[in-house]
């Protein structure tokens, strides 16, 4: 049976974003009714037998996050959505938001029902201002309807539902440069334990969740943990959000469960590789996975097997290469977004992108030395593992990984001291290299 | 910059600071409308928290000038109760917030990967040969500012441009000296918005690239 999609499934109408419609064709707000007749332990308990998993990035199981949340302390706790979607490759949350904005709104507030929150702030990125004002009047729309507010549906419980904007900081989808940012800080991540669970916001339990993660909620509350869990392989279960992008003939968000193999997504899905050219390699989780080989395709795009094909579902975005790609060049795209990211706390990211990003800049010159190479590995392993957050390793995995594949095409580099790909996309550097 | 032993370096190479003095700009209170707005906004954050709404209120100066001033900086300080350092130290830190002034419209072209791949590098290159300018740099007539930034979250219409507050997605380098002309005779309306938004019903999901 073909897969029905659950979150998306009425995207492509036009007023699917609304509250009437949301009432109307996707049962809207009877998980926030049917959470709020239960005790909000059971919610936990059921988010944990669903085995829903962070959309965000880490996978980490949401039940798990939730529980390790302090139960008494006198502080108040808060919800804090990471809507800060940066990742290179991934434009899942902003289709949620924008076509479904109350599925979020309600996972918001059964979500804080479950942690005992009565706050949920919605942290989007600066550049989703267009999201951010259908986010705000659909909020606006559900207080107004009494689902968000003081005594909601009559159960006493109170919730509130507020959008902060950031301001352009990839550093800020981190969950506790994410709460700095939140308390009017840099979004610079701090040092764990305290994990939020324990002292976030405002120094109060804080869950930290994905949009995507948030959405998923409602769901598992309405249709039960089994229906979510039997939905992909085991403790991958649940609808996922795949975001395919670069050399595809139709790039976008498709849903589909974790059963579903990444040369699916690739050739089914989204149509193939653009002008049938051969495919050299994907980038399956957002740009700070390690890049995989057409030949290891075959495997569900769950978070468990592709972790065993040695890279990371992460996010889901999914950079389709084809045979034109330099991977030198690729590296370099790379280092410079993470140079340009990197918060500057701590000494081997910051010091280190940039070192990266000028060895990358000269091999793709033309200028390179054998020993840049061994340069290259050196410093990308002295970022790794030495960093509060885990940027520095994400920084450094598009080295490693291209290196470690594609190390032929390094040394082809030095050796003939041009790239040696008749790369007809990007037949010459462009005019205004150099000038950053 | 590094200072580590296998790093070349000549003193023309010096890393030197970038900051720069912000410009101390006329005296500057805000509106009694985006006073308003401001005084709402702190409200969603715990009375001692006032700081958390820095960002909206950088954003409030931001619209009311154009960019950001020492003197606004110094107004967000009095507001929010903290140093105006403070301030100045979110304002350095986010790059959405100018610091000097900017054209009337601001051209962000997504540089990152996927948008890199369909050619976002030639959409910047003819942006600018187009101007006359560099990326980040203002033309003469203040109403073009081009800029390079990292990835906006739109890479399915790669390659993606941020306008000021608005998008124009899947601009190819062909179309680039058309869309510059359509921006001067016809303002917001030359840009496509985001998809999701403009093209609602049919074309919202995936869609076959012409």
């Amino acid at each position: 049976m073909a897969y029905q999609p659950v979150l998306t499934s009425h995207v492509n109408e036009p007023s699917s974003y609304t509250l009437d419609f949301y009432l109307k064709n996707l049962r809207g707000y009877e998980g926030l009714r049917k959470a709020l007749a239960q005790k909000p332990n059971d919610i936990i308990e059921q988010v944990k037998a669903s085995g829903l998993r962070g959309r965000g990035g880490a996978g980490f199981p949401t039940g798990m996050k939730w529980q390790f949340v302090l139960k008494d302390t006198p502080k108040p706790k808060y919800i804090a959505c990471n809507a800060d979607e940066s990742e290179p490759g991934t434009f899942k949350d902003h289709v949620l938001m924008e076509r479904n904005p109350h599925l979020l709104i309600e996972g918001c507030a059964i979500s804080c029902y479950a942690i005992g929150a009565k706050i949920a702030y919605i942290y989007i990125r600066g550049e989703f201002f267009h999201v951010q004002e259908i986010l705000e009047a659909e909020i606006e729309k559900a207080y107004k309807a009494g689902y968000l507010g003081t005594n909601i549906l009559g159960s006493g419980f109170d919730c509130d539902v507020y959008v902060h904007r950031g301001a352009g900081a990839y550093e800020a989808g981190e969950e506790t440069a994410l709460i700095e940012s939140l308390e009017g800080k840099r979004a610079q991540p701090r040092l764990k334990p305290p994990f939020p669970a324990v002292e976030g916001l405002y120094n109060c339990p804080t869950a930290v969740n994905n949009v995507e993660t948030l959405c998923n909620v409602p769901l598992v509350v309405l249709n039960g943990a089994e229906w979510f869990a039997k939905m992909g392989p085991e403790k991958n279960g649940g609808p996922k959000l795949f975001c395919v992008s670069g050399h595809v003939k139709k790039p976008g968000v498709y849903e589909a469960s974790m059963n579903t193999t990444l040369r699916e997504l690739i050739y089914d899905h989204a149509g193939g590789i653009r002008g049938d050219r051969p495919m050299k390699a994907i980038i399956p989780g957002g740009s700070s996975v390690p890049l995989l080989l057409p030949d290891q395709l075959d495997i569900p795009a769950s978070f468990d097997s592709i972790q065993k094909a040695g890279s990371l579902l992460g996010s889901a975005g999914l950079i389709v290469l084809d045979d034109s790609v330099c991977m030198v060049w690729l590296a370099m795209n790379l280092l410079h977004f993470y140079r340009h990211e990197s918060c500057g706390k701590c000494t081997p990211c910051r010091e280190g992108c940039d070192w990266l990003y000028k060895l990358l800049q000269r091999l793709e010159r033309g200028e390179g030395r054998d020993k840049d190479l061994d340069l290259l590995f050196g410093v990308s392993n002295n970022i790794v593992g030495k960093t509060l957050c885990a940027f520095g390793d994400a920084a450094a995995t598009p080295v490693l990984s291209t290196m470690k594949l594609f190390r032929h095409e390094y040394e082809a580099h030095v050796r003939e001291g041009r790239c040696t790909l008749p790369a007809d996309w990007r037949a010459k550097a462009p005019a205004f290299a150099g000038a950053h | 910059m590094s200072f580590h032993p296998q790093m070349e370096y000549t003193p023309a190479k010096f890393h030197r600071s970038e900051r720069k003095l912000a410009e101390p700009g006329e005296p500057f209170t805000y509106t009694a409308e985006n006073q308003a707005k401001f005084d709402e906004v702190v409200q969603r954050y715990p009375p001692d928290r006032r700081k958390s709404a820095i960002l909206y209120a950088l954003y409030l100066v931001q619209n009311q000038l154009g960019y950001i001033t020492a003197a606004g900086m110094r107004h967000v300080a009095e507001q929010i109760r903290c140093t105006p350092a403070e301030v100045e130290d979110v304002v350095s830190y986010y790059t959405m917030f100018y610091t000097r002034p900017v054209g009337k419209y601001v051209l962000n072209v997504c540089r990152t990967l996927s948008c890199a791949l369909l050619g976002a590098e030639r959409v910047t290159e003819e942006l600018s040969g187009k101007l006359g300018i560099k990326p980040g740099e203002t033309d003469p007539t203040g109403t073009f500012t081009l800029m390079e930034v990292e990835c906006l979250g739109a890479c399915d219409r790669a390659p993606v441009v941020m306008v000021n507050d608005d998008w124009h997605e899947g601009l190819t380098p062909e179309q680039c000296s058309k869309f510059i002309d359509d921006i001067r005779a016809r303002g917001q309306s030359a840009f496509t918005g985001c998809h999701l938004k403009k093209e609602g019903p049919a074309k919202a999901g995936p869609y076959d690239r012409k």
